[in-house]
């Protein structure tokens, strides 16, 4: 996805940098002179994702000299004290070797803003800071904006950014801007959301993060796809049984009540994450690796998605109950603290989806999440159909199942191949196998973390990563009649326990078909 | 995990490999290269295998050390085999040939029973190389063939020999070690305003074949003429490059060694941490492209248009 370099602004279309030659594939692409705001800056995510991934960027060389970092929050810290929450965070997540002089010089950069959203006066101060940085570091007037924020804060921030003249482009200069999930909560809102943003930022300025993009498991779905002669031919409906895409946790939901609570797992994650993971599984090859044209390829995709009807039986929601789970004492959701305890919120959510298109009529896609399952894991699984004829004896290839090439996304990243192979001794017995491919066994340790990957992609202006809003609308637009449904229905999630793989009914969802769920 | 095997044979030192990953399945299978490492027996081995064993963390890999023993000596090959915590991520596999077994011919038929079959094979001499890398014998067993003329005793001599008898997948350090110089140079370049470079002047220490390099590199790229300066006082190695343009200059400069600045026209000075390179970090960056480097072999051929400047280039801003 590095084809189409794209430099910031007009006016550098037809220049050609003559330093740089496709050939030349030492030369790791830095970012030009620029600085990034985060809202939010002391939340959770800022801390244990963001700030490290910086740093780590900056001791892989990748930041360009003069890299400003501003951190914008209610707190009331001086530029130090703010330094000093940025080292702690650096030292306690950062993925590379901490080094004093990569650490002095980009601290260097650091600015904190104290003041709350509707504080007119902040926001000019932050202007005023983020010009004086151009002055003092050469940042450019270059400036991403991240927006670590929930979303209700969004409408007053625009507005701040657009009021301050903060968002305001010129000439070469650049102003992006950084949002995380959720978009919205359903299509209405989506949409919504995305005029808000849209109306101080154009699309092209906004950059959705979708963590999972940046994985480079996710990446290298593509480069499976679409580098080897051995999958594309049997990648379709002649050969392909069903596709499970799971994405579960072992965690419960304690302390995030605020967010989760009414919102649950099908929005959490079915709407962006797995359909993410799904368009990429399902789509088409792409004419080539700029972003225009593979977001062309998923919106394709997306829109031959359809859900599989009657949604009573084609879907599965579940809430965790308490227990012991792995040796600890759990609490169920409504027992976690802040949730109401009659809260209907689902923790387990499984839907079925067809992709409309010639490749793969009939072949259903599950994809299923939920906290408080088995293991953390995150995996698609596209399973084969048998061999259309076995010359072995029945008793020969009882124990043989279906063929199966698994992408493990995280955690072990890598692809597992599972296959029949004969059972060493004097008789014929066909039992399965796997094959293996770990990315830490092949390439170990130079696998990025995915903010970093995204936070350079924004500071580089390369969108493929990102979702754009026709996306994140069409993906709700596929997600809504199963909520819909859902609200609709009588009786709330079915009850499952921590440490099992979802509630009974996501089992019967799959049996219906004569199918059943991957153990992942 | 450390396996001696003294007076042994690679039929030997294959059969205990194999029974190493039965009984203990201490070997994953994972390799993606075999890096054959030829170096003297001595205490720049144990250097260098540690170098293979950083990068093996990048890039698992199966470490074949060459170390050539006494060749006065009766014929003799000491193998050890390293797993394990003593391995990094990949196996090393030392071979110590003494007498005969200690040339060049007997030690890349030594490695050929020792290759992954089907890996790619990389052939790295940590100190002296042979003067035409790709004419050794276990030069040949490799796609590409990785030197370093500043480890040798005579870095200019050696980086001549480079460039003489330079073919395709031929790669030195002393190129590698320029790739972050480069990167800032071509970013700088990337953002307006987008002009002409029509002249540039290299400074470094007067034996830095790196420094040659880069100026090399820029002669080619941007068809100007390049000067290429002895710098006073700097910290080793590059000190400073300068890109003329109508605006003003651009200059990259490194005074001690290891912060940079960038100095361009209408902006304020920009510091950059720019560290010499170790070794690992460089072998590390050489493994993950196994194929020819074009760019390479341009700049070498472009140092015979670079001009020697003799004043030196003051370096206090």
């Amino acid at each position: 996805m590095t084809a189409g370099r794209t430099t910031a602004g007009p006016g550098a279309l037809d220049w050609t940098n003559p330093l740089r030659d496709p050939r030349d594939k030492r030369l790791p692409r830095i970012a030009g002179p620029c600085g990034l705001v985060i809202f939010g800056v002391t939340g959770d995510l800022s801390r244990k994702k963001l700030m490290p991934a910086i740093y780590d960027l900056a001791n892989r060389g990748l930041l360009p000299p003069g890299f400003a970092l501003v951190g914008f929050a209610r707190r009331d810290w001086g530029s130090e004290d703010f330094g000093k929450v940025v080292y702690e965070a650096v030292r306690a997540h950062a993925r590379t070797p901490f080094r004093q002089d990569v650490w002095d010089k980009l601290a260097e950069g650091f600015r904190f803003v104290q003041g709350t959203f509707d504080d007119d006066d902040a926001f000019d101060r932050l202007s005023h800071t983020v010009r004086d940085l151009d002055r003092v570091r050469g940042t450019g007037g270059n400036h991403a904006f991240y927006l670590s924020i929930p979303p209700a804060a969004f409408p007053v921030v625009c507005k701040q950014l657009a009021r301050s003249g903060l968002s305001a482009q010129d000439g070469e200069q650049w102003r992006r801007v950084v949002i995380e999930k959720p978009f919205g909560h359903d299509l209405k809102s989506a949409i919504e959301l995305n005029e808000i943003v849209n109306e101080v930022f154009p699309e092209d300025s906004v950059f959705r993060i979708d963590h999972y993009l940046g994985k480079e498991t996710v990446q290298n779905v593509l480069a499976l796809r679409f580098a080897n002669q051995l999958y594309e031919p049997i990648w379709n409906s002649h050969y392909v049984d069903h596709v499970q895409i799971t994405m579960a946790e072992d965690i419960g939901l304690g302390g995030r009540a605020g967010y989760y609570d009414g919102i649950g797992a099908a929005r959490d994650v079915i709407q962006n994450h797995l359909l993410q993971l799904l368009a990429f599984t399902a789509m088409e090859e792409p004419v080539s690796f700029s972003s225009d044209e593979l977001r062309a390829e998923k919106i394709k995709v997306l829109n031959a998605t359809r859900l599989v009807s009657p949604l009573t039986e084609t879907t599965a929601r579940g809430q965790y109950t308490g227990g012991w789970q792995g040796g600890e004492l759990v609490r169920g959701l409504t027992e976690e603290e802040g949730y109401d305890p009659d809260s209907r919120t689902e923790t387990f959510a499984a839907i079925t989806v067809e992709v409309d298109n010639r490749r793969w009529a009939g072949v259903p896609f599950y994809l299923r999440t939920g906290k408080r399952l088995g293991r953390r894991v995150t995996e698609i699984a596209v399973i084969f159909k048998r061999a259309p004829h076995l010359p072995f004896d029945a008793t020969m290839t009882e124990e043989l199942g279906q063929n199966a090439l698994v992408v493990r996304v995280q955690p072990d990243e890598g692809v597992t191949m599972r296959f029949g192979s004969k059972v060493p001794g004097s008789q014929m017995e066909v039992r399965d196998v796997t094959m293996d491919f770990g990315y830490g066994t092949a390439f170990t340790e130079a696998s990025p973390e995915a903010y970093e990957r995204l936070i350079l992609d924004v500071l580089l202006g390369e969108p493929s990563l990102f979702p754009v809003n026709q996306e994140v609308e069409r993906s709700w637009e596929i997600l809504d009649p199963v909520i819909d449904a859902w609200t609709a229905a009588d009786d709330g999630p079915d009850p499952y326990a921590a440490g099992s793989w979802g509630p009974e009914s996501s089992n019967r969802m799959m049996a219906r078909t004569g199918r059943t769920w991957r153990r992942p | 995990m450390i396996v001696d095997l003294p007076s042994s044979t690679t039929s030997a030192v294959n059969r205990k490999l194999v029974e190493l990953r039965e009984s203990g399945g201490v070997m994953a299978l994972g390799r993606v290269l075999t890096l054959v490492m030829v170096t003297d027996d001595g205490g720049d081995a144990e250097d260098a295998i540690e170098a293979a064993n950083a990068a093996s963390r990048e890039h698992p890999c199966r470490v074949i050390v060459v170390a050539r023993g006494a060749r006065k000596a009766a014929p003799r090959l000491d193998a050890q085999i390293r797993v394990g915590g003593d391995a990094g991520a990949s196996e090393v596999i030392v071979l110590r040939g003494y007498g005969p077994l200690a040339s060049e011919e007997a030690g890349a038929g030594m490695v050929v029973p020792l290759l992954l079959p089907d890996a790619p094979v990389v052939a790295w001499w940590p100190g002296e190389a042979p003067a035409v890398p790709s004419d050794d014998p276990i030069g040949r067993l490799a796609q590409r063939r990785i030197t370093d003329a500043l480890s040798s005793r005579n870095p200019n001599k050696a980086f001549e020999q480079r460039r003489a008898g330079h073919v395709a997948g031929d790669t030195d350090l002393t190129w590698t070690r320029l790739t972050h110089w480069r990167a800032l140079l071509a970013t700088a370049l990337d953002n307006p305003p987008h002009e002409a470079v029509t002249g540039a002047v290299v400074a470094g220490e007067t034996v830095s074949p790196s420094t040659d390099l880069l100026a090399g590199w820029l002669a080619v790229r941007l068809d100007v003429k390049v000067k290429r300066s002895p710098a006073i006082d700097n910290g080793g190695g590059m000190s400073s490059v300068q890109l003329t343009r109508r605006s003003g200059a651009i200059e990259l400069f490194r005074p001690d060694g290891r912060t940079a600045t960038l100095r361009q026209p209408g902006q304020p000075d920009r510091m950059i941490p720019l560290n010499r390179r170790g070794v690992p970090d460089c072998l590390a960056e050489e493994l993950r492209r196994l194929d020819p480097d074009e760019i390479y072999a341009e700049a070498l051929a472009g140092i015979g248009r670079i001009s020697r400047g003799r004043t030196p280039v003051n370096l206090v801003p």
